[in-house]
Parts: C-alpha cells; structure tokens; sequence
C-alpha cells in the first residue's frame, strides 16, 4: 500500500504552458482508420518546456512547409480523426510552430 | 529449479497464407515439433499470441489449439506481450517445467497478420501502442521507429546508409531459407533508394507483417538426455519491460529493457556477451538491430551500426545476427517471432542449421522485443 500512496502523492493535476521544440518527427501516408481523411501528416515527439514529453502531429503547415529538429511549437486544438463515416469527430491536442513576429 | 530443454521444434513457411486458418498454421507447427521430438503427448500448450483478437477475432487459443491438436485436456493459455508474446509463451514453458510442475511443454507461437489489410491492419497492430497517448494522436509502430531512427541520426550525425548492412545480411541468410519470406538479395546501394514508408524508414528497412507459426517442445535437461541425441539447454531466461509509450523515455536511444534482459540471462548462464556464438536479434527496424546491439554489450552508443559495416554480422562474421533472416527477411508474424528464434537458433546448435551454419556454434542469445523496446525477452540457448 505504500507505494500506491506513493503514486497517488507523486501525481497531480499539471497544466503545461503548450510550448515546446520538436525532439524528432515523420511523416504518415498509412494511417490508421479514422486518420486518414488527413493523411499525409507530420507526426512528432514534442519536447515541452516543462521537460515533458508528448506524441503529437504537427498541424497548420503550408504546402510543402518543412519542419526540423529544434523548431519551436506550441499547442493547439484541433480535430484529430473521425470515428467512422458518419462519426463522431475527435477533437485534441496538435501542435504548431511558433509563428514568427516580423519588426 | 532445474534445468531446461529443448528437444523438438517445427515451423511453417513464413509469408502470406490466405488459404490457411490460423489453427491450421498452428497445428502444422505443433504437428512438425512433435514429429522431430518423436514424442506425442505433452502436459501443457502456451501460446503465444499478439494479435489474435484484432487479426483474426479470436482468443482462447490454449482451448481451439489444445482440442485441433489432440491435446484436448491438458493446461492451455495464451501469453500477450505485443510482439514479444512468442518469447513470453517460451518464458512461461520454461518457468512451468523449471518449476517441476510441468514435464512436458509445447510452446507455440502464431500469427496470422495478412487476412487484414490497408489502415485496419495498422489499427490492429496499434493495440500494441499507449492507445491514449500514442495512438489516439495517430501513431503507428513504424512511424515511432522513424523518429527514433531520426533522431539517431540526428545525435551521431549519420547519414541513412549506414544502415543498410542489416537489410543486405537479413536478406543474404534469407536466400538460403526456404522458410523465408524473402529470397531475394539486396545490392549494396539499393537500400537508400527504397520508397520511403515513414521517413527516413523506407521499404528496406522495416521488417515485414507476415503469417507463420512456430513451436518448441521443452522437458528437464535431465530426461532429455535419453529422448533426443541433441538436446539444447535453456541456460537463461529473463524478461524486463520499459516505458509502453516511447516519448516517456528519459533516453530513447537506449533500449534499457533489451539491456537489462539481456544481462540478466547471461548472468543466468553464467556467460558473458563476448562467448555469444550467434545473435537472432529483433531487426523490426534497422535502428533497432544497432540500438539492440548497443544495449546488449556488442557495441558501443552510436556505433551498433558499424558492425554491420564492418560485416561483423554476416554467418562468418564476429558475431552472426539474423542468420536464417531474421524479421526482415524471413518475415514478421508477431507473436509467433519469438518461438522461430527459438527453432533457427537450436538449429544453429544442432549443427542442423545446413545453409544457413554458423560454424562451432555453442551458444545463442535470441531476443524478442514488443514494440520499439517496452518488453525485451532474452534467452540464451546452450549445446548441452
């Protein structure tokens, strides 16, 4: 029992600010079902600013925008799949780089 | 606890078997295990198993097998660890006739992965990912393994072809398997012209999805000794896990799992890596075969892939991995992996191995991964 209180100490509610930079990344033409209405799609680890790590998919990118290694995202919400033709639509967190501020 | 021993093992061709069910699959493999055992009857079946229930919708496979085998009666389950379930159906064979309670056991791995097809193949597979972290974001297992390799690349400064002597080894011994998947060879060059799937892992990198199953029967060393001229100990066994998802990893380009079950089972064995004679490795993906010979002590961080260069791997090499293909070239049929590793490795040990020899081979580590990693099952298999 110590250790299950232990767990349920160490754990609490967090909020992250939503910023980070991109640890590694790919991109998806095969999906799985209910993704493919998006495909193809860039995929990433995301290495928050907190030191957390998240898997998440890289949204609002131009075409043929590239990502790299080190670029500077933050989150967004946004639609992740459908659950069947006529489903329910998943909503949840992507990411976005950082939109730059031109003096 | 005493000693273990393998003393019959079969298989089916690995490949596409749309006219075979998988207790068909399996039952061929048990069938041809008993025959090479020269024995019948067992006390209990494990099955090993990942994917069943996504596959093929089916569970229960210790009763459907145990009853199409003639078996009807004796103690049968499945063991699930992705796609490490088959080394997980050898762990518990191994642990159920170390223990003294079982004498006999049929260990049998089986998949039947390509009935499904297209993304309702990826999501089947993807039941073996953090389904809330990982899947939910639209990960697949191979899109994993290419950030992994990206990043790899990214922390040594490599370019892609450094990898390419694990695919042409893979494919080498698995010209001379009739058991494999793919005979053919690939050119030196070839490899980074491959269309990409999820970069940077292209067609040649990523070992296959396939049907197939495998099966090994084990009793005590000791009774062994009078039932086959050519008994191969299990002289260690061990299982560790690390983090399901991969983002969770405080240091993903280090396979702490396939470490710490490695080390384990030599500690077992009473052997060090360097008395290995032969490695079948889990090359799911090219970046796994270097990351695993990092973590298992045959190379140094960063520099698992100049063995390959180096052409340490091949069956004449320092230390030959993937000898009858591995997963790349005899296929990948998931839960049943673990137990052809099993058989290609007693093989070797029996000198019965034929093209395929690795010569004087005495001792044989194999490894079965689920995932990039998260389980790791490691068996060192003995001469007697």
């Amino acid at each position: 029992m110590e250790a299950r209180k232990l767990i349920e100490v160490q754990r609490e509610q967090y909020t992250f600010t939503g910023m980070g930079e991109i640890y590694t990344f790919t991109t998806l033409t095969e999906t799985p079902d209910g993704f493919d209405e998006q495909a193809p799609y860039v995929l990433a680890l995301v290495k928050l600013d907190e030191g957390a790590m998240v898997t998440a998919q890289i949204t609002d990118l131009g075409e043929g925008e590239a990502v790299a290694i080190g670029d500077r995202v933050e989150m967004v919400t946004r639609k992740l799949a459908t659950e069947g033709t006529r489903g329910m639509i998943i909503y949840g967190y992507k990411f976005r780089k950082v939109l730059t501020r031109s003096n | 606890m005493r000693d273990v021993a393998i003393i019959g093992v079969g298989r089916t061709p690995v490949g596409e078997h749309w006219d075979k069910s998988l207790r068909m699959l399996a039952s061929e493999a048990i069938l041809a295990a008993q025959d090479n055992a020269g024995l019948e009857n067992v006390d209990a079946l494990y099955v090993g198993n990942a994917y069943g229930a996504s596959y093929s919708s089916q569970q229960q496979l210790g009763s459907l097998l145990a009853d199409y085998v003639g078996l009807s009666g004796v103690e049968a389950f499945t063991v699930e660890a992705g796609d490490a379930s088959g080394a997980a159906a050898l762990r518990a064979g191994y642990l159920a006739v170390a223990s003294g309670d079982v004498e006999t056991a049929l260990v049998v791995g089986v998949e039947k992965s390509t009935d499904t097809v297209g993304s309702a193949r990826i999501t089947a597979r993807n039941v073996s990912l953090d389904a809330d972290f990982e899947s939910a974001q639209g990960a697949t297992l191979t899109a994993l393994a290419a950030m992994l390799m990206r990043r790899y690349l990214h922390e040594y400064n490599l370019k892609l072809d450094v990898f390419e002597g694990f695919s042409i080894n893979a494919h080498a011994n698995g010209g001379r398997n009739e058991f494999a998947m793919y005979r053919n060879s690939i050119k030196p060059g070839r490899f980074v012209t491959a269309p990409m799937v999820a970069e940077p892992v292209n067609l040649f990198d990523m070992a296959p999805d396939a049907d197939g199953a495998a099966a090994v029967i084990l009793t005590s060393a000791e009774r062994a000794e009078d039932m086959v001229p050519h008994p191969i100990r299990i002289a260690g066994s061990a299982v560790a896990t690390d983090t399901l998802a991969l983002h969770d990893r405080a240091d993903m380009l280090f396979l702490r799992a396939a470490h710490l079950s490695a080390h384990k089972a030599y500690a077992r064995a009473g052997i060090r890596s360097s008395d290995v004679h032969l490695f079948e490795l889990h090359d799911s993906f090219t970046v796994i075969s270097a990351l695993t010979l990092e973590a298992t002590g045959f190379a140094e961080r960063g520099e698992g892939w100049k063995m390959a260069q180096a052409g340490l791997i091949g069956l004449n090499g320092k230390l030959p991995i993937s000898t009858f293909g591995g997963l790349k070239a005899r296929g990948n049929p998931a839960g049943a992996t673990g137990v052809y590793q099993a058989v290609e490795a007693t093989l070797q040990l029996r000198g019965a191995a034929g093209a395929n020899q690795v010569d004087g081979a005495r001792i044989a580590l194999i490894q079965n991964l689920g995932g990039l990693g998260s389980t790791a099952i490691a068996h060192v298999l003995q001469v007697q």
